[in-house]
């Protein structure tokens, strides 16, 4: 166990440093083949672990790799500890990315820099790995950071566009946010407990139910303020409400990475943080109901502005933030199986779906605006089924994948009775139903109706080679599966030998009374998903105007939803430029006028006029002023000299 | 041991004046045949002062907080003594220093084409006196040493530095004059006072409570000069700018260290009483100088003035940590300062490579510089992410050390400092689209070659350790336990029982109801 554990997560880094060092040397086709194969390897291995962990039970005991930091009581060290939580996270991990690998060999064929490409697919599924089985809350940190690293090199792919350095730069900033907090908090676990590492942490938590902390000049319940600033990390990757502006910038990359990074795995992370501290949320209800309030306004939010989006891949970017809300909101309320079982089946309908857009993007010639497409299904048929296999599942589709997990979410989210959750409850429901027109209304756009793209685009519509073709069944049948096959030990009656302690709860088991909701709470989501359908198939079927009416009518609605409730705006305007400006103010008022104008600049215009005499003479007063210091070195020294013989 | 335990630190300091004697002595009619041997000699000085650099770590014992490796003999009278040794808190920037030296010779192989001789000779006598300031155990001998290493610095700025190089130089001599004059007299009066130089003795003499306040302001004064501490800071921008590469190098690397060892050689030793007191100043003045040349380095054109403002941004963790008084704080500033010294020297030397190539430093000049030049790109973008402190570099352990350390101390540190840990990330990663991202549009940066092997040569060792210091940092940190231990244990016995008392640590544990 412990060869294959080191295995999983060391095959991709070596993988990166082979295909990034000697990507040039072995070319595109080793490049692409040695990292694709490492990680498939790696896929294959984490389902063993899955299998003989999370179902068999057998967790190994935590392994050490090599020393990190120790300073004074501070030590933590590079492990791997693996117990259901992270095995669960290494098949989501390793199977998306083996994938996407296969899948990047298609889609990129025209690319001239597949091995950097390929390098950093590997090096993002080696530091997300290293997060999810990170034994303390620093190499958490560094995987955090590391996938945020190869996030924003993916972002920034092709450097050649503004728009890409831009987004990549917001990403990686953005996220520095979050960190910021994710930090905080680590800082103040170790003050209160005095140790990073996990399990220290989860044993010793219990005695400090009580402890406050002083944070900022006030003292505070300790665990809350930790909690909260964890937290903020998770919302920072995960592209919560407030944190979320870099996510559909972030599409700028090249498609699968947006499968992989920004839908099925990266985005995750925070999902996993929370997950991962369910011992310590579970002593602040504070903490939790944030998690709940953030997660369900998030829902809501990212699926309003799904509704008007042109851009396919925003779309989905903005479906990915708001399905990240519907898992906060589980964690919320401390549902927290059905927050990682969602995470599970997302991650194959999200890939699949993005993916199923990158075949559509590459039939099209790279066109991504749906208004230029249109009555494709026929001309790509199996992107067609996969994608309405994708739709189904997160619609929530009874049989397909998400139906299991978002219903227990909405369901959990009305047995609860915390703070916040009645509120996230109606949020949810309200989310499930734009969920259902938005994915819909991608649909009908994207494939039928007649075509708006031009004669010459159309025509040359295909499927793409077997590379591409072969993730898209695969995820579509996991796409399909996943829920079925595993509801029973994610959150049905095996959850507990399944979870095997690595999820907590403390009052009560939410997911026990979610399976005895009114059946009108039940059929909730159901009726909104049928509501959703009719009203896009209504919109954008009956080949009428009405959307456009519309969006007329509501036309103050319309640009506040297109412009993502001008979120961006509102930073630009009192984030980034009052930055710059205050730069150059002190740089300019601050530096040069004041602290030089009265100090160097001013003293030497006293001396007489110094500065005039030293333009004219040049270099001849440097060795001057050499010469004085050395002069006043000896002066000192004789002056010790005489000094020490009085002695 | 190979060059013996005896006399290693002065064989290191002896080693580049013999090298740059020998360069004073080569003459040959043909100038390209001269000044290849000069540089020859000088590089091979460096090395072998290098391997004494090594030699010194592998015989440093990690256990003891004595001095080690200590020479003493009578200078002058009685009480002056040419006194050397090295504990955990001098050991490793020595080693740095030595470290460096090679690569700043290298590195100004092509680029320094006049006076090359008296180049390298400024050069390897700054090396010696750099080992000097770190090593002199004696107050009167730092001092000397401590000036001395300007004069070099100095004149490397003023005869081979840019078109400004005057104003920069000037500048220069005035700030570090201001410090220098006031440390001397303090030195003067410890030294009336306790009647000794001897530094190991002064750490352990009591100086009056009064008389420490303007001690330690006259120290201050001298050691913020040379951190730089804003708002004495205007010099470093100015003398980067127009100094040679190499010179950047080692001012970035070795000289602005001198400022962070000074306070802990003398200030926290020497004078307990007033570093408490005073503390409150310095963290001030860090949080201020973070957050404000941050700022200022988002909105700057000329890529070493950027550098050299994220410089002292960076200093700006340095003294935070100094002055927390506790384990975390000071072994993340020392580690901080080692981990600067490697990699805003290397900054300054991936500038030089570009520099050298287009003789401008002024960003928009340049773009799209991962088209043609792919292994510098991904070599600055290293670097650029190791300054913003990502986890896995070097530049992660110190910041993270000395933020965890802070917290102990004050929120209120930790949260301010940390804004520059946002603010880092933005200015460099904005320096990084501009220079290294984007088209290649402008026919001369097209026309620029990437690395050659001598540049290649240069950056390996670089990475290398930037890499090693981020997976494996006990390394570096052993040798500072002890000497760190011994220091607040022995100088600040109150503070550090006072933290772990549950009286007046920030956490409360049996506040039942505060809560719930």
């Amino acid at each position: 166990m412990e060869f294959l554990a080191k295995l999983i997560v060391f095959l991709p880094l070596t993988g990166f440093l082979i295909a990034g060092l000697f990507g040039r040397q072995l070319g595109d086709k080793a490049s692409m083949i040695i990292t694709s194969g490492f990680v498939t390897i790696a896929g294959i291995a984490s389902w063993f672990v899955f299998g003989e962990v999370a179902l068999l039970g057998n967790v190994p005991p935590t392994i050490h790799v090599l020393d990190w930091v120790t300073s004074g009581d501070l030590s933590f060290n590079w492990a791997l500890k693996i117990d259901s939580l992270t095995a669960v996270m290494l098949v989501v991990v390793n199977t998306v990315s083996a994938l996407v690998h296969w899948y990047s060999m298609g889609y990129m064929e025209d690319d001239p820099h597949k091995p950097r490409f390929f390098a950093y697919l590997s090096l993002f599924t080696f530091a997300m790995l290293m997060l999810v089985t990170s034994d303390n809350l620093v190499q958490m940190f560094f995987g955090w950071e590391g996938v945020g690293l190869a996030s924003y090199l993916l972002i920034g792919f092709w450097f050649k566009k503004p728009s890409a350095n831009a987004a990549a730069i917001k990403a990686f900033v953005v996220n520095r946010v979050g960190d910021f907090g994710f930090a905080l908090g680590i800082y103040a676990v170790f003050l209160l407990v005095g140790s990073v590492e996990i399990d220290v942490i989860f044993a010793q938590i219990g005695q400090y139910e009580n402890a406050t902390l002083s944070f900022l000049g006030h003292d505070y319940h300790a665990i809350t303020v930790i909690a909260l600033l964890l937290f903020v990390g998770a919302m920072g990757k995960s592209a919560q409400l407030g944190l979320h502006t870099w996510l559909p910038d972030a599409m700028e990359g090249p498609t699968p990475v947006s499968a992989l990074i920004h839908a099925a795995t990266m985005v995750t992370a925070g999902v996993f943080l929370v997950a991962r501290f369910s011992p310590l949320f579970e002593l602040s209800p504070i903490a939790l109901m944030v998690v709940t309030y953030v997660g369900a306004a998030t829902a809501l939010f990212a699926a309003s502005v799904a509704l008007v989006q042109n851009d396919i891949k925003r779309v989905i970017a903005y479906s990915t933030c708001s399905q990240l809300g519907y898992m906060f909101v589980a964690l919320g309320v401390s549902a927290y199986g059905g927050a990682i079982f969602h995470l599970f089946t997302h991650a194959f309908f999200k890939a699949l779906l993005f993916l199923g857009a990158g075949s559509v993007i590459h039939a099209m010639h790279h066109e991504q605006d749906m208004r230029k497409m249109g009555g494709i299904k026929n001309k790509i048929p199996l992107t067609y089924i996969v994608m309405v296999i994708g739709t189904l599942a997160i619609t929530g589709f009874p049989g397909l994948s998400g139906y299991f997990s978002k219903d227990m979410i909405i369901e959990s989210a009305y047995a609860a009775t915390t703070p916040g959750a009645e509120f996230a409850f109606v949020m949810v429901i309200a989310a499930a139903l734009m969920t259902s027109f938005y994915s819909w209304r991608l649909i009908f756009m994207t494939f039928h109706g007649e075509t708006r793209a031009d004669n010459d685009t159309f025509d040359h519509a295909h499927e793409g080679p077997w590379t591409i073709r072969l993730p898209l069944i695969l995820l579509a049948i996991g796409a399909v599966f996943a829920g079925w096959m595993y509801s029973g030990s994610f959150i049905g009656d095996g959850r507990f030998t399944f979870w095997n302690g690595s999820l907590v709860t403390s009052a009560g088991d939410i997911m026990e009374q979610a399976h005895h909701v009114p059946a009108a709470v039940v059929w909730s989501p159901f009726v909104a998903m049928l509501l959703g359908f009719i009203l896009a198939y209504y919109f954008y079927m009956r080949g009428n105007d009405i959307a456009k009416r519309t969006a007329e009518t509501w036309d103050g609605l319309y640009a506040f939803l297109l412009n993502k409730w001008y979120f961006d705006e509102l930073y630009h305007f009192i984030f980034v430029r009052p930055a710059f400006w205050l730069g150059r103010q002190l740089w300019k008022r601050g530096d040069e006028n004041t602290i030089d104008g009265f100090g160097p600049d001013g003293v030497s215009s006293l001396v007489a006029g110094v500065a005039a005499r030293v333009r004219k003479l040049q270099t001849g007063y440097v060795y001057h002023y050499a010469f004085a210091m050395i002069i006043g070195l000896a002066v000192a020294v004789t002056w010790f000299m005489v000094q020490s013989g009085a002695h | 041991m190979f060059f013996g335990e005896n006399n290693l630190l002065s064989l290191m300091m002896i080693a580049p004046v013999v090298g740059s004697l020998i360069i004073m002595f080569i003459r040959h009619k043909d100038a390209e045949i001269e000044n290849r041997n000069v540089r020859s000699v000088a590089l091979f000085t460096t090395v072998i002062t290098f391997f004494m650099g090594l030699d010194l770590w592998a015989g440093f014992d990690n256990a003891t907080a004595e001095f080690q490796f200590v020479e003493k003999f009578s200078w002058f009278g009685d009480d002056i003594n040419y006194y050397l040794g090295v504990d955990g808190i001098s050991v490793l920037f020595v080693l740095l220093t030595v470290f460096l030296m090679p690569i700043v010779i290298l590195a100004s192989w092509e680029s320094i084409g006049k006076r090359v001789k008296e180049y390298m000779i400024a050069f390897l006598v700054l090396e010696a006196l750099m080992i000097g300031v770190f090593t002199a155990l004696d107050i009167f001998l730092f001092y000397v040493f401590f000036e001395g290493g300007l004069i070099p610095m100095y004149l490397l700025i003023g005869v081979w530095g840019g078109m400004n190089r005057i104003y920069a130089s000037f500048k220069f001599f005035l700030y570090t004059l201001l410090g220098s004059v006031l440390m001397l007299v303090a030195v003067l009066y410890m030294y009336l006072e306790a009647g000794t130089t001897d530094i190991p003795l002064l750490m352990m003499y009591d100086f009056d409570v009064d008389v420490q306040s303007w001690l330690w302001l006259a120290f201050f004064a001298s050691f913020a000069v040379k951190m730089p501490m804003w708002p004495v800071h205007t010099w470093l921008p100015d003398a980067h700018v127009q100094a040679p590469t190499g010179g950047s190098v080692i001012l970035a690397g070795v000289l602005l260290k001198m400022g962070g060892y000074g306070f802990l050689r003398f200030s926290l030793p020497m004078l307990p009483d007033a570093t408490v007191e005073f503390s409150w100043l310095i963290f001030t003045l860090s949080i201020i100088a973070i957050i404000y040349t941050s700022l200022v380095a988002l909105v700057q054109e000329d890529i070493k003035k950027l550098i050299a403002y994220s410089s002292v941004a960076h200093m700006g963790f340095v003294t935070i940590g100094i002055f927390l008084l506790n384990t975390n704080g000071l072994e993340g500033a020392i580690f901080t300062m080692l981990s600067h010294g490697v990699v805003s020297g290397a900054l300054f030397l991936c500038v030089g490579v570009i520099y050298d190539r287009l003789h401008t430093r002024e960003i928009s000049r340049y773009g799209g510089l991962a088209i043609n030049m792919k292994v510098y790109a991904a070599v600055f973008v290293l670097f650029s992410l190791a300054s913003v402190g990502l986890p896995g570099t070097s530049g992660f352990i110190g910041e993270f050390l000395v933020l965890n350390g802070s917290f102990a101390y004050s929120s209120w540190i930790t949260f301010l400092a940390a804004t520059g840990v946002i603010l880092g990330a933005a200015y460099m990663l904005y320096l990084v689209r501009r220079l290294i991202f984007g088209d290649l549009t402008k026919d001369d940066v097209k026309a620029m070659p990437d690395l050659s092997i001598r540049e290649k040569l240069i950056f390996a060792p670089l990475v290398a350790v930037v890499l090693w210091m981020g997976i494996y940092p006990n390394s570096f940190l052993e040798p500072i336990h002890t000497s760190v231990k011994a220091l607040l244990e022995t100088h600040y016995p109150a503070e550090t029982t006072q933290a772990a008392a549950s009286d007046t640590s920030p956490v409360a544990v049996s506040s039942e109801g505060a809560y719930r």
